[in-house]
C-alpha cells in the first residue's frame, strides 16, 4: 500500500513540475536523470536478481531509439506507438540474444553482449533509411494541450515510464520469479536441481530488461531531434547502466533507482560545470570504489547502519 | 588474403595475454584491451624520444609485468578470497577499470589519433606485383616470435608449467608444495607484460586512440574463445581465422561492415561451439 501511494506521488510530483513554471533546463537534466533509472531498473532485473551482468544496455537502447525513428519516419506513429513498437523490438532482440547465450557462463554472455552492441551499430551504420554513420534529423511534432513545451511532455512520459519500469521490477522481486532468478544467482546448478526452470526464467529476465531499456531509449531521437549511431550506442549508457545499481545495491528495487538518482544527477552536473569526460571517469571511478568497498551499495549501508544502531542502542 | 594473414598473426599476439589471464586463470579481463592501448601510448611517449616502438615496448614490459601483478593482488585480495559473487563484482570492476584506463587517455592525450615514427613504416615491400607494408611485416614478426616464445615457456619451464597445472586443478599444486596464488599473480604479470608489446606493434600497425579498445574487447576475446579457452596454438590459428575473415568482407562488403566481423564471429562460436576450436 505504501508503496502505491508513492507511485502516485512520484507521477503526480513529476506532472506538477511539468505544469508549473520551472526553469526548462531542470526538464532537461530531469529526462536524462529519469531515463537512467528505467535503464538501471532494467539492468538490474537481470543482472542484480540472476547474477548475469549484462555490457549490452547500449544494443538494447539504440535499437529502441531507431526503431521509433523509423515508425516516424514511415508512418508518422505517435510517441506512444514508438515506445511500444521499441520495447516490442529491444524485448525481441533480448530474447534472441537470451537464446544464444544464457546457457553459457556469466562471463560469456556479458561479452556476447558487447557483440551485440557492435554488430546492431554496424547493421545501422549501413542502413541509409535512418540516415546512416551521418545520423538523421527529425522535425518534432508540436507539443500536446496541458504542455507547453515538448521537452516537458517527455519527461512526464519519461517519468511514467521509470514508475512503470520500477512497478515491474518489483512485481518481478516479490513474485516467484525473482525468488527463482536469485536461486540462479546463488547457484544455477543447485536452482536447477529443485525444480526452477532456469532457462526460461533467464530467458524472461532477459526479455523485460531488454524490452524496458528499448523503452527507455524510445523518446530519444524526439528528445534530441536528431540520432546518429556512434553516440546512441555508446559504451557509455552499458557502464551507466551497470554502475547505478551496482553503487545503489542490487538486491532490491529501490537500490537502482538510488544510484541512478545519485550518479544521474552528479553526470548532469559534472558535464555542465566540467567536461564530458569527466563524467565518465566519474561513473569508471564511483563503479571501482563502490564494488571494491561497498559491495552491496548504499541500501547495504543504510542496512548496515541500521542494524549497528539497533544493536548500539 | 595475404593481409588477412598478417593482420591475423597480429591478432593473435594481441590475445595471448587475455589467452593466459583469461583462459588459464579464469580472470574475467575485460580491461585488457584498455591495458594494451595504454601500452600504445607508453610507446608513443617513448618514440618521442626517439625510442623505437619495438624496443620501447620491450622496455615497458618489466613495468607492465609490476602493474599486472598489483591488479592481480588487488583482484585477489577483494574479490577471490571473498568468494561470494566474485563474478559479477570482477566483471563490474574490471569493466570499470577499462573505463577509467580510457577516460585517463583522454584527459590526458586528448582523443586525437596517435602515431610513431620509425624506419619501417610508410615503406613497403614489392613482391611480386603485390604491395605489403613494412609495418605489417615487423609486427607479424614480433607477433610470431611472441607467441612462439610464449608457447614455449608455458610448456618447457617449470613456472610455465606450473601456470598450466594452476588452470587445470589448484588444490593438486597447493599440495605440491605450490603457493597457488603466487604462480597466478606471475602468470598474470606476464599476460600484462605481453600486453604492453602487444601495445607497441598496435601502434605500429596505425594511428591509435583512446577508444580503440572497444573494438578491440571484440577481437581479444573472439581469437580466445574461437581458440578455445587457454590454447596457445588455437589462438594462433584463430587470429588467422578472424584476420582473414575480416579482410575477406573488408573487400567484399566494404570498411563499414569490418567490425561487425569480430563480433558476429564471437556470437556465433559462443552459439555453435563455446568450447571453441581447440577446446579441452
Amino acid at each position: 500500500m505504501k508503496f502505491w501511494i508513492g507511485v502516485a506521488l512520484a507521477v503526480a510530483l513529476a506532472a506538477g513540475l511539468a505544469l508549473s513554471g520551472t526553469n526548462e533546463y531542470f526538464f532537461y537534466a530531469g529526462y536524462v536523470v529519469l531515463q537512467f533509472v528505467v535503464l538501471a531498473t532494467a539492468w538490474n532485473i537481470l543482472g542484480g536478481y540472476a547474477g548475469y551482468v549484462n555490457f549490452g544496455t547500449a544494443a538494447f537502447f539504440g535499437i529502441g531509439a531507431y526503431t521509433a525513428v523509423v515508425l516516424f519516419k514511415a508512418a508518422g506513429a505517435p510517441l506512444g506507438v514508438q515506445i511500444l513498437a521499441a520495447a516490442c523490438a529491444s524485448g525481441l532482440l533480448g530474447f534472441g540474444t537470451g537464446l544464444l547465450t544464457l546457457r553459457l557462463r556469466g562471463i560469456f554472455f556479458s561479452i556476447a553482449t558487447v557483440a551485440v552492441i557492435f554488430i546492431m551499430q554496424t547493421a545501422i551504420v549501413n542502413w541509409r533509411y535512418v540516415g546512416g554513420a551521418t545520423g538523421v534529423q527529425l522535425l518534432r511534432p508540436p507539443a500536446m494541450p496541458p504542455f507547453d513545451s515538448y521537452t516537458r511532455m517527455l519527461f512526464v512520459v519519461m517519468a511514467i515510464m521509470a514508475v512503470a519500469g520500477v512497478c515491474i521490477a518489483r512485481y518481478i522481486e516479490v513474485s516467484w520469479i525473482g525468488r527463482g532468478l536469485r536461486a540462479i544467482r546463488d547457484s544455477e546448478e543447485a536452482a536447477e536441481c529443485s525444480g526452477v526452470p532456469t532457462l526460461k526464467l533467464k530467458l524472461f529476465a532477459c526479455t523485460v530488461s531488454g524490452a524496458l531499456m528499448g523503452a527507455a531509449g524510445a523518446p530519444l531521437p524526439m528528445y534530441m531531434s536528431f540520432l546518429e549511431p556512434a553516440s546512441s550506442f555508446d559504451l557509455n549508457y552499458s557502464v551507466s547502466a551497470l554502475a547505478m545499481p551496482m553503487i545503489g545495491g542490487t538486491s532490491h528495487w529501490l537500490g537502482p533507482v538510488i544510484g541512478a538518482i545519485l550518479l544521474g544527477s552528479v553526470q548532469q552536473i559534472v558535464t555542465v560545470t566540467i567536461s564530458n569526460e569527466i563524467n565518465v571517469l566519474v561513473v569508471g571511478v564511483l563503479l571501482v570504489v563502490f564494488v571494491v568497498a561497498a559491495p552491496d551499495g548504499v541500501l547495504g549501508l543504510l542496512r548496515r547502519l541500521k542494524w549497528f544502531r539497533r544493536s548500539s542502542g | 588474403m595475404l593481409f588477412g594473414i598478417l593482420v591475423g598473426c597480429f591478432y593473435a599476439a594481441v590475445s595471448v595475454g587475455l589467452s593466459v589471464a583469461f583462459g588459464l586463470l579464469d580472470v574475467p579481463h575485460v580491461a585488457h584491451p584498455a591495458l594494451m592501448v595504454l601500452g600504445s601510448y607508453c610507446t608513443y611517449l617513448l618514440g618521442r624520444y626517439g625510442w623505437d616502438p619495438i624496443v620501447a615496448g620491450i622496455a615497458l614490459m618489466p613495468l607492465f609485468f609490476l602493474l599486472g601483478v598489483a591488479i592481480y593482488r588487488f583482484y585477489y585480495e577483494t574479490f577471490e578470497k571473498r568468494g561470494s559473487d566474485a563474478g559479477v563484482r570482477g566483471l563490474a570492476f574490471f569493466f570499470g577499470l577499462a573505463f577509467i584506463v580510457e577516460v585517463g587517455l583522454i584527459l590526458v592525450f586528448g582523443v586525437d589519433q596517435r602515431m610513431v615514427e620509425a624506419d619501417y613504416i610508410g615503406k613497403s615491400l614489392s613482391l611480386g606485383g603485390y604491395r605489403i607494408p613494412w609495418r605489417l611485416l615487423v609486427a607479424f614478426g614480433v607477433a610470431l616470435l611472441l607467441t612462439a616464445g610464449l608457447t614455449l615457456y608455458l610448456s618447457r619451464t617449470f613456472t610455465g608449467r606450473a601456470i598450466k597445472a594452476v588452470a587445470q586443478d589448484e588444490p593438486a599444486l597447493r599440495l605440491m608444495g605450490v603457493n597457488p596464488v603466487r604462480i597466478k599473480q606471475w602468470a598474470f604479470g606476464i599476460a600484462t607484460a605481453v600486453t604492453a608489446l602487444a601495445g607497441a606493434m598496435l601502434i605500429i600497425v596505425g594511428p591509435v586512440e583512446p577508444s580503440l579498445d572497444r573494438v578491440y574487447i571484440g577481437r581479444t576475446f573472439c581469437v580466445v574463445v574461437l581458440a578455445g579457452l587457454g590454447s596457445m596454438t588455437g589462438t594462433l590459428f584463430a587470429g588467422l581465422i578472424l584476420g582473414v575473415s575480416e579482410s575477406i568482407v573488408l573487400t567484399l562488403f566494404g570498411a563499414s561492415w569490418a567490425p561487425a566481423v569480430a563480433f558476429g564471429l564471437l556470437l556465433v562460436v559462443l552459439g555453435i561451439r563455446p568450447q571453441g576450436l581447440f577446446g579441452r
